[in-house]
């Protein structure tokens, strides 16, 4: 690992909902931030600095919010610092939140990242272009269509692959509290008569618009060695990106997402993720990126991520459980999505998962993407020093 | 702490820029950065950058920008959305780990093709302020009358600033607005937003500009005279204009002593947009006129692209450090209105 020691002292989150019209922006990163300080066993006196993330500001057409949230989140007199890296944001922003631990300058660190998806509208939000630049499609669906047509051509993955993925995290989340869908009812069948949006995605194969808000409290080998609360060490941390456009790119299997991955590990110790890592949290908006991030980060060969979900390996009790909190495709505040896969993934390690611990996890994957499958943010977190 | 420095830097000129897009202007500008370091973008540990959404009308914009960095093969890379002094300072954290000795930072923006002044509207409390629309320059104007209240500046004091700005900026390439001007005579144009003259606010600007950051025997390697960053901090008040004391920074004055500016400053590059604004960030600083060279550049009164233009404070600081003009130097950046946020950066060249 690079620079000092570093772990997490404390998590919280809202309950994720489409509509959060009983607070305001405020109210919900102060709700988030309020809980992760009382898991952390700290008061605000003891923040030294607050970094927030969220994705792009016209999903609530504030520009730089974190300006007039800056009282909300406890931050006067203090640095703060707003990140923004598409998707990835809620992971990258509790990696900028480590870096400043790790580079020994503060003790505490708050991390926020939160989206209000219901005071805008996203998919219209992301579809606005400026002259002259070529039109996509309408949202990230239909972006991510053609890339997942291609895996399935590529990999010869059965048909309702997806819809397993589907009816897994969809059974993970009636078990978290704090996930936007709950669907007691879903079956495989339910889930392959919803109607077909841009194939072969389904409509029950995306991920809900949420209202939400993540928040931990990062801190140095000091304070978490004088935490009276089970911290997750944090063991590595990598960010990649690569370009939008270009030919030699491979959206099935991102360059920048295998470097991330190498990157991670290397740091992490880690030379087999499928043995000695016990649980991850991976970013999956859509089904079908549940395989296809398996095989990127080195869970699975490549073409062979869909068996592991047609056996039920990524399963609660499987031998490597993915989304154990019902994942993106149950809770998708966009801003806080990554920073969501990152907390969960802590949680487990912390042995404080709920109905949807993992026996016995003690080291974690948390995993982040965003753009046009191009920006990758990763961590990996243990229930030990290391 | 490690010790980090400036190595090159490089800046776009600012104009309204009708016929480059935020890629176009950038690029030339980070090979013009790169170029004397004998480094590409492939050699970096870590590169961040500072851009707005808003000001390009388009929800991620800085990812386009990434293009005239190029990030093939894959790079490491975070991006804030604030002024690229603050990804300078993210830059600066991740070099402090010790794994990486070299940083990349730019920061681009585009005001021309929008209203500046409404769309910075945007960042105010979207539930009681943000709706009734106050403009940049009628909150600066507020910020201005509070200054003016307490007795210890007048508009002359603002007029000085401007012809010193002015003035200044002749010798700088790179500025929009430059030139000799009567401090009477600018006190005879006509009010604007009272007690603001139009020459008391900033020029709409386009514009980009490139860090390279390295570490300790790297940037004597890279860099005949390195302008190393001695302390580097930030903080951030309330935003409600009635909760906070308009005429006094309590963010910059915190961040300056948390940067250890002392004394014994020959250069300082203050981002303030409004003329009153340099006034109140030098004395927050407790800097004297007559014994440090204040915005030799003509600061954020010659040109102020948004998002770019407190970067541009501390390559211009370090650039003239680099150049022999001084041995020490304080960059200063804002972001928010009326001086909400503010990053403090003290620089010494090489002894």
């Amino acid at each position: 690992m690079s620079g000092n020691r570093a772990a997490v002292l404390g998590t919280g989150q809202t309950r994720h909902v489409a509509k959060r019209d009983d607070v305001s922006i405020a109210g919900l990163v102060r709700e988030a931030a309020d809980r992760a300080l009382e898991d952390a066993g700290c008061e605000w006196k003891d923040i030294d600095a607050v970094v927030i993330g969220k994705a792009p500001d016209m999903f609530e057409g504030v520009m730089m919010p974190e300006l007039y949230l800056a009282d909300a989140l406890g931050a006067l007199g203090k640095p703060l610092i707003r990140v923004h890296t598409a998707g990835s944001v809620g992971g990258s922003t509790a990696i900028v939140a480590t870096h400043l631990v790790q580079a020994g300058i503060h003790d505490r660190v708050l991390t926020v990242a939160f989206e209000k998806q219901s005071e805008s509208n996203a998919m219209w939000a992301l579809s606005i272009r400026i002259p002259f630049s070529q039109p996509l499609v309408a949202g990230a669906g239909g972006y991510f269509a053609p890339i997942v047509r291609g895996y399935i051509r590529k990999s010869g993955a059965p048909l309702d692959t997806g819809a397993k993925v589907v009816l897994k995290d969809r059974l993970n989340a009636l078990k978290n509290p704090y996930a936007h869908l709950q669907q007691p009812d879903i079956t495989l069948e339910t889930i392959l008569a919803s109607p077909l949006l841009w194939d072969p995605i389904r409509y029950a194969e995306t991920c809900p618009s949420s209202d939400g808000a993540a928040a931990m409290v990062i801190g140095s080998e000091r304070a978490a060695d004088a935490s009276s609360r089970p911290v997750a060490w944090i063991h590595g941390t990598a960010v990649r990106s690569e370009p939008t456009m270009g030919a030699g790119r491979d959206r099935v299997n991102p360059h920048a997402g295998r470097d991330c991955a190498k990157a991670l590990y290397a740091e992490a110790g880690i030379t087999d993720p499928f043995r000695q890592i016990d649980c991850a949290e991976i970013y999956v908006p859509f089904s079908w990126f549940e395989p296809m991030w398996l095989e990127n980060l080195g869970f699975a060969e490549e073409g062979a991520g869909w068996k592991m979900v047609q056996d039920g390996v990524t399963e609660l009790t499987g031998a490597m459980p993915v989304n154990m909190s019902g994942g993106v495709l149950s809770s998708n505040p966009i801003g806080a999505s990554g920073m969501l896969r990152f907390l969960e993934v802590a949680n487990q390690v912390r042995g404080l998962a709920g109905e949807h611990q993992v026996d016995g996890a003690r080291t974690g994957l948390g995993h982040a993407y965003g753009g046009g499958s191009q920006f990758f943010a990763m961590w990996i977190v243990g229930a030990e020093k290391r | 702490m490690r010790e980090v420095a400036v190595v090159s830097y490089a800046q776009h000129t600012s104009r309204r820029e009708d016929l480059r897009n935020e890629v176009e202007m950038l690029l030339p500008v980070v090979r013009e950065a790169l170029a004397p370091t004998g480094l590409t973008t492939q050699d970096m540990g870590f590169t961040c950058s500072g851009s707005s959404d808003y000001l390009a009308g388009q929800s991620f914009a800085f990812v386009q920008a990434l293009d005239a960095v190029g990030s093939w093969p894959p790079i490491a890379e975070s991006h804030v959305e604030m002024d690229g002094a603050f990804a300078l300072y993210e830059a600066w954290v991740r070099l402090q780990h010790g794994d990486i000795d070299t940083a990349l930072v730019y920061a681009f923006g585009k005001s021309s093709p929008g209203d500046v002044g409404r769309v910075l509207s945007l960042q105010l409390d979207p539930y009681l302020v943000g709706p009734l629309w106050p403009d940049a320059v009628s909150l600066a104007a507020l910020q201005a009358q509070a200054l003016l209240a307490g007795g210890s500046f007048s508009e002359k004091d603002f007029a000085r600033v401007v012809a010193r700005s002015r003035r200044n900026a002749r010798d700088n390439p790179h500025a929009q607005l430059s030139g000799d001007h009567d401090e009477a005579a600018l006190l005879d144009e006509p009010v604007w937003a009272d007690p603001l003259r139009k020459h008391d606010c900033p020029p709409v600007s386009d514009g980009a500009a490139v860090i390279v950051l390295a570490a300790g025997d790297r940037a004597r390697d890279l860099c005949a005279r390195p302008a190393w960053i001695r302390g580097i901090d930030h903080r951030i008040d309330v935003q409600a204009l009635g909760s906070r004391d308009l005429a006094t920074s309590t963010s910059t004055r915190l961040a300056g002593q948390k940067a250890g500016i002392g004394k014994g400053i020959d250069i300082a590059e203050l981002h303030a947009p409004f003329s009153h604004q340099e006034l109140i960030v030098s004395q927050a600083l407790g800097l004297d006129e007559n014994k440090t060279s204040i915005n030799p550049s003509g600061g954020a009164l010659a040109s102020n692209p948004v998002m770019v233009a407190g970067l541009i404070r501390i390559g211009e600081a370090a650039r003239r450090l680099s150049a022999g003009e001084g041995d020490r130097a304080v960059a200063h950046a804002t972001s928010g209105p009326c001086l909400q946020q503010n990053l403090v950066c003290v620089l010494e060249g090489e002894k």
